[in-house]
């Protein structure tokens, strides 16, 4: 517990969670740090609630966030949002709706920390990515990065900006270009930003492939003759090629067999420690995620539900999605099979055209009630470093000081309806 | 599996399992023979399938388990005699129920496929015809077996969609594939494989390309569909989570051949093929506590044109100098360990359990 | 459904006024800029060493004094009200749709299309027929075959018939088929409704040479869609429902791989209708491809621009009953 102490030693101005977007957001934020404040001394359950998994897990929570926590801010991204307009119309086209793909997310990333954003297919964490790099106009909000606004910027200004922030593909085929050898494709990096290694492009490509596990005679090799793990790490090779202080990977080993998949794992961890770096890590398996997040973000249609350190969200998840999302994915252990209890969500993911108004997961959530159809619920603070957007929460006990969060928290009444859990 | 009883335990270390006697039909509802899948290519011969057998039973599910390029999928399709046989070169036995299929005529196989047989794909938008509404295909899959007419059809069509949970089913199979959501098709998919009732249902990747909650759905559904049909199912995937979930016995491929088979039990909690080790080590796990690092594999799958001398996993196994230089030379044969539980490796029984005890599974 | 067609039928009017502008602009304006007077213009509207009372009317009647943009509207004006042409002479009424007057030939040039298009018309269906069903037959058959002798013979007629120009195969087999052993009749045109027999075999010839050169593209194009087609998932499907080949073929994979065909063809048959101008050529059919010539050969610049009008009208006409065929034939494209 010498985190949190430490932490409620330091003065309001840094707080310990990142700075959510509204003003609502921020006043939580100073109101949890005080209510954090107060409590720091008691046991952990007051202040996280009661622990999903048992009485060791909390233990395990400050693990590795604690160094991360001081880090400075490298990214902040604010009430972001990207709607693709749909256009119909006989003769003049016009636009009838908006695909609503990422509807106002904020958080923010410190320097050698992991953020992992993980969602279904259709919850706007790709075009998350896209935005942070630029790839994508966003229509509406903030992005910091390192102090600056570049939301707005040019091309042109983002130029020298392109080598701070890097990417990973998901696909190791198509990103790299087939008739360009190993070689003058990382060297390109160099090239592109005018950049004269001091060593020579050639020893500086050379050292980068050692780097990434492969070996300096690649270098006048073409993509084909690489596995598809080891193309990966081409494209990892890349990336480092101009020392980017973040990066964003898209699914970075979902094309990946398993035995491959833990390789690049473990590299881009071991690369993490090595060169300070910083990461964005968008993908929809949950196990990939924990493992190489140090905080994680669920979304659901284009907006965050839920926020929080990676060991507080997995086992002491709050918001139902988050819940139904953790209970779904097949356990690895034949012995685990009668016991236990099973989350079942109805249906698909509604389409973000016309996503479900106030709370999206309202028709889903087994816990809905007249407020999640009126009211949209606000990612609030309910325990330190842990946000969620829901009117009935779970793994909580909202603190009696913390007047923002309950004010937002509609009075749980007795006779919520039960999980829809399945016992097999 | 009921065999398990049948050898005594006494005789069961270090006799390689025999191939039964060929031609005879087996007591098992599905048994493969010696199955080999071969395709001759510019390149060389690609040894898909080399060499398996295995034996299912109604009402059991056989999760077949491996890497691209481990022959998984190929296998699928060889039981249902999808390949073509101007390409690719089939030999063994594969035993349906009494009937041998690989000997047997195109069409003869052809009138068992969707009856006796059917499977579902990985992914439902490619697998169903874009132009033809998911009742008319539905339709279609069950009159090419059973002499009914279009309107006694579309009855069995809308109550099997109902069954599969589509709501409003009524509705629905005037509907293209386009028009449902991923895991409806895939509701859809499975519909159509069981519109025939068949006794053997094969799924390859059936929720690799579906989120995870509509996966956790199809998987129930899977498990449900079985109870009431009593199919025998394969269910072939890279996820060991699946596998964990819905098999009673799984099969670990590598390079084409069975490196290791057994009851979920077995391979989940006393795995002895390093490749097994390594693909529980390589995953990182929700059911425990995070490990720090997640043990991989070292290089890649092998071509199926060269495959190593020896054990084809010799170059990737951490182990193999513990096999007296036997793994760089010779094949290791699939030999019984445990009732019920065959692995081909070349070292000794007494050590992979011990590294297993004593390195691997500490660190799970 | 209704709002695309209406979309696609506004783009298609729109294109249509498009091409003949663009096209007005090639024949009426850049002469201008090239230097050409409006005497000389005039000129080329006249019929043989006319007298300048007649260049002075025809001048005042194209108004080739007025600014492109006028006269222009006096050619989509006429196309649409009709117009009444003044040679000095005498006057000529021209009905609508009127798409200008040729003073070479003496006659309107919405007549001499009318003339000419049944011929076109008959070279051109009687091809298609032909092309269609042997392209696509052996491009299917060629597909399911591929490797075997069959297919590799089949390709390699398709790429001649792709590479030879049509006025040699066309003159070939005239030189052999009618004239050295006189298998047919000679190719001549006479009306369907007449002696459906006698129109036939006098273009069998024409046809198969059009045919020739399509049917091998075709062979081409369905060979390479099938291929695709039946490496599709939903092909592995149906064969797993246990389908019987035949059922496969005709019913999953034909469907699919010949709708792409279905455009290209619909591009080919607008095209052809504006004029099959070397098979017109090399048979001396005269249809609308040889008026077209014609025109351009001999400086007619209303019947020139008669033709390009309708044959770009063709090509639109064409296209939009591709795209409303499609939207039949694919229920995606419907529902999108």
């Amino acid at each position: 517990m010498s985190t949190e102490a430490s932490r409620a030693g330091e003065p309001v101005d840094t707080p310990p969670a990142d700075a959510p977007a509204d003003a609502a957001g921020t006043d939580t934020v100073a109101a949890t740090a005080a209510a954090t404040g107060t409590v720091t001394g008691t046991p952990v359950d007051t202040v996280t609630g009661t622990p999903a998994t048992g009485a060791d897990a909390p233990l395990v929570v400050q693990e590795r966030a604690a160094p991360q926590r001081r880090g400075e801010l490298l990214l902040e991204v604010d009430n972001l949002g990207k709607h693709f307009p749909v256009t119909s119309g006989a003769i003049l086209r016009r636009q009838t709706g908006a695909v609503k793909a990422v509807d106002g997310v904020s958080f923010s990333v410190r320097k050698g920390e992991t953020l992992g954003l993980v969602g279904e297919s259709g919850c706007g964490k790709t075009t998350t990515g896209r935005m942070i790099m630029r790839l994508e106009d966003p229509t509406f909000g903030k992005i910091t990065f390192e102090g600056h606004d570049i939301t707005r910027m040019s091309q042109g200004q983002l130029r020298p900006l392109r080598r701070d922030i890097q990417m990973i593909f998901q696909d190791p085929y198509s990103s790299l270009n087939p008739r360009q050898t190993v070689g003058s494709i990382i060297g390109a990096a160099f090239r592109l930003q005018g950049e004269k290694p001091k060593q020579g492009v050639k020893a500086a490509v050379q050292e980068l492939l050692e780097l990434v596990g492969l070996s300096p005679e690649h270098y006048n090799r073409y993509p084909h003759e690489f596995s598809g793990g080891q193309r990966q790490r081409i494209g990892i090779a890349r990336t480092l090629a101009l020392k980017p202080k973040l990066i964003v990977a898209d699914e970075p080993v979902s094309a990946l067999d398993v035995s491959v998949q833990a390789q690049v794992v473990n590299l881009l961890e071991d690369l993490q420690d090595e060169l300070d770096l910083t990461y964005v890590v968008i993908a929809h398996d949950l196990s990939v995620v924990r493992h190489i997040s140090d905080r994680v973000a669920v979304m659901y249609l284009g907006k965050i539900v839920e926020i929080a350190d990676r060991n507080d969200l997995y086992e002491r998840p709050m918001h139902p999605y988050t819940n139904a999302l953790l209970s779904a994915v097949p356990v690895p252990d034949p012995s685990q099979r009668g016991n236990r209890e099973r989350i079942r969500l109805q249906g698909d993911v509604p389409s973000p055209l016309d996503p479900p108004p106030a709370c999206r997961f309202h028709t889903r959530c087994w816990k809905a009630q007249e407020i999640c159809k009126q009211v949209e619920p606000p990612l609030i603070e309910l325990s330190p470093g842990h946000q969620a957007a829901c009117h009935f929460p779970e793994n909580t006990t909202v603190s009696a000081t913390d007047a923002v969060a309950q004010s937002a928290v509609a009075p749980a009444g007795g006779d919520l309806p039960a999980a829809p859990v399945h016992k097999d | 599996m009921a065999d398990k009883s049948k050898r005594p335990a006494d005789m069961l270390d270090g006799a390689p399992t025999t191939v039964e006697e060929p031609g005879r039909p087996p007591t098992s509802f599905l048994e493969v023979r010696d199955l080999r899948i071969h395709f001759p290519t510019d390149d060389g011969l690609v040894k898909s399938v080399d060499g398996l057998s295995f034996k299912l039973e109604r009402g059991r599910t056989l999760g077949i388990v491996g890497e691209s390029g481990s022959g998984k999928s190929v296998t699928s399709l060889g039981v249902l005699g999808l390949h073509n046989r101007r390409n690719a070169k089939v030999s063994g036995e594969i035993w349906l129920d009494g009937n041998e299929l690989v000997g047997a005529s195109p069409d003869q196989v052809r009138r068992m496929r969707g009856r006796n047989m059917a499977m579902i794909f990985q992914d439902p938008l490619s697998a169903m015809h874009p132009f033809y509404t998911v009742g008319a295909q539905i339709v279609e899959a069950y009159r090419i077996h059973n002499d009914v007419s279009k309107k006694v059809a579309r009855k069995h069509a809308v109550d099997m969609l109902g069954r599969v949970g589509i709501p409003k089913p009524d509705r629905r199979v005037d509907d293209y594939p386009h028009q449902f959501s991923g895991g409806m098709r895939q509701r859809a998919m499975i519909a159509m494989a069981l519109s025939c009732d068949p006794e053997l249902l094969i799924a390859d990747e059936p929720t690799t390309a579906l989120d995870v909650t509509v996966q956790a759905q199809i998987l129930d559904l899977i498990r449900d569909l079985q109870r009431e049909f009593n199919s025998a199912i394969i269910m072939i995937t890279h996820d060991l989570g699946v596998v964990a979930e819905l098999s009673d016995d799984i099969l670990v491929m590598y390079g084409g051949r069975n490196i290791e088979y057994g009851s979920v039990d077995d391979v989940f909690h006393r795995p002895e093929h390093p490749y097994t080790w390594g693909l529980l080590g390589s995953m990182p796990r929700l059911d425990r506590e995070r490990s720090e690092r997640l043990l991989p594999i070292k290089g890649t799958p092998p071509s199926l044109i060269n495959l190593p001398q020896g054990c084809a996993f010799n170059p990737r196994c951490a182990y193999s100098e513990l096999t007296d230089g036997k793994s760089t030379v010779e094949r290791p044969e699939l030999r019984e360990t445990a009732p019920g539980h065959t692995v081909a490796c070349h070292m000794a029984v007494e050590r992979r359990r011990r590294i297993w005890a004593d390195e691997i599974a500490p660190k799970l | 459904m209704i709002a695309f067609i209406l979309r696609r039928l506004g783009g298609a009017v729109l294109l249509v006024f498009i091409i003949s502008a663009v096209t007005f602009l090639i024949f009426f304006g850049l002469p201008k800029l090239a230097g050409t007077t409006t005497d000389d213009m005039a000129a080329r509207f006249a019929g043989k060493s006319p007298t300048p009372e007649a260049l002075a009317a025809i001048k005042e009647r194209f108004g080739f004094d007025q600014p492109l943009a006028v006269q222009y509207g006096n050619f989509v004006k006429a196309a649409v009200t009709g117009d009444t042409y003044d040679t000095g002479v005498e006057k000529i009424d021209c009905p609508a749709p009127c798409l200008g007057y040729s003073f070479r030939t003496n006659q309107s040039v919405t007549d001499q299309l009318v003339d000419r298009f049944p011929i076109t018309l008959s070279l051109v269906v009687g091809a298609a027929v032909i092309w269609l069903l042997v392209g696509v037959s052996i491009g299917v058959l060629s597909a399911l075959r591929r490797g075997s002798l069959f297919d590799r013979a089949a390709m390699m007629i398709a790429l001649a018939g792709v590479s030879l120009p049509i006025y040699f195969t066309g003159l070939l087999s005239l030189a052999f088929v009618v004239h050295q052993w006189g298998l047919l009749p000679p190719v001549s045109y006479s009306s369907f409704a007449d002696n459906p027999f006698k129109w036939a075999s006098a273009l069998i010839l024409p046809w198969i040479t059009l045919a020739f050169l399509y049917a091998a593209m075709y062979a081409r194009l369905t060979r390479a869609g099938m291929l695709e087609t039946m490496s599709e998932d939903y092909i592995r499907t149906a064969r797993a429902k246990g389908l019987p080949e035949r059922t496969v073929i005709t019913k999953h994979a034909l469907r699919a791989s010949l709708t792409p065909l279905l455009t290209v063809f619909g591009l080919d048959i607008g095209l052809l209708f504006g004029g099959a101008v070397l098979t017109e050529r090399t048979f001396s059919l005269k249809g609308l491809g040889s008026l077209a010539l014609d025109g351009v050969v001999g400086s007619d610049l209303p019947v020139v621009l008669g033709t390009v009008v309708t044959a770009s009208l063709f090509v639109v006409v064409a296209n939009l009953i591709v795209d409303l065929l499609y939207g039949v034939v694919d229920p995606r494209v419907r529902h999108s």
